[in-house]
């Protein structure tokens, strides 16, 4: 199958997610680190827009994402890039501001030639088993933690 | 039967999450609960107040302590919780999936 997601667990403090996509490692990287190729997609659910993004794609620099439901809710996450290797892994620290922000993710991305396509392998490592736990029941990733939000607009 | 509105309201603090998290992988007292937290007892006490009044966790007498676990309506609000997460996380990579095609579209166009 060309397109389904998996997320799991491994060990006490790692979450693992794969996805398969039909371009090359080259464009996909790509798409990961040029803010405005960044801002069409990595948005959750329908109706939230990332107004600012700031990605300095450069071992040590930073990353900033702001995101906004239009109505007044939001939250932003922050990092820092750690390795790049162009176009086939990126290694970064990142933390959600709700507004505290929570522990360090350390992630390590990787996008792997897969046929005429990639394999991105996303390999998060929290700090310890009860972090992870939080951090899978509080949304964990960008835009999962936007249909929190969205949730809250609803009830 | 408690209503799905309110296990959901409950559910959209992070805080509440994260104690629901901790509950799954078992019974806590409510010092224990707080310890991540850096929240005071009467804090962590409102939200266990909020997650039980939504039916999602059940208290135990044992002494002078009053350990929490997770109710069965609990483990299916989490579950339903971390689908609808996913879902959200899917539906990013399924945009990007677009803007992918779009490059390649254009960078065919140029050659």
């Amino acid at each position: 199958m060309m397109s389904k997601m998996t997320l799991k667990t491994e060990g006490q403090t790692h979450i693992i997610v794969t996805r398969r996509f039909a371009a090359p490692p080259e464009t996909v990287y790509r798409a990961h680190t040029d803010p405005k190729l960044i801002q069409k997609w990595l948005l959750g659910p329908e109706g939230w827009s990332m107004p600012v993004c700031v990605n300095e794609a450069r071992p040590g620099g930073k990353f900033r994402y702001e995101w906004t439901n239009g109505k007044g809710g939001g939250f932003h996450i922050t990092g820092e890039f750690v390795e790049l290797e162009p176009y086939n892994r990126i290694v970064h620290v990142e933390r959600m501001h709700l507004p505290d922000p929570t522990p360090d993710n350390h992630v390590e991305t990787r996008f792997d030639p897969d046929g005429e396509g990639t394999l991105m392998t996303m390999r998060m490592t929290l700090p310890d088993a009860q972090t992870r736990a939080a951090m899978l029941a509080t949304g964990m990733e960008r835009g999962m933690e936007a249909s929190y939000v969205r949730l809250e607009g609803m009830i | 039967m408690q209503s799905l509105d309110a296990a959901f309201a409950a559910l959209a603090d992070p805080t509440r999450r994260a104690i629901l998290a901790r509950l799954a992988k078992g019974e806590a007292t409510v010092n224990e609960l707080g310890k991540p937290f850096e929240m005071t007892q009467p804090a962590v006490s409102q939200h266990l107040k909020v997650l039980e009044d939504a039916g999602l966790i059940v208290r135990r007498v044992q002494g002078t302590k009053r350990p929490r676990r997770l109710a069965n309506a609990g483990i299916e609000a989490m579950d339903q919780w971390l689908a609808m997460l996913r879902k959200a996380l899917e539906k990013n990579y399924d945009r990007l999936d677009g803007v992918l095609a779009g490059i390649e579209k254009q960078k065919k166009g140029e050659k």
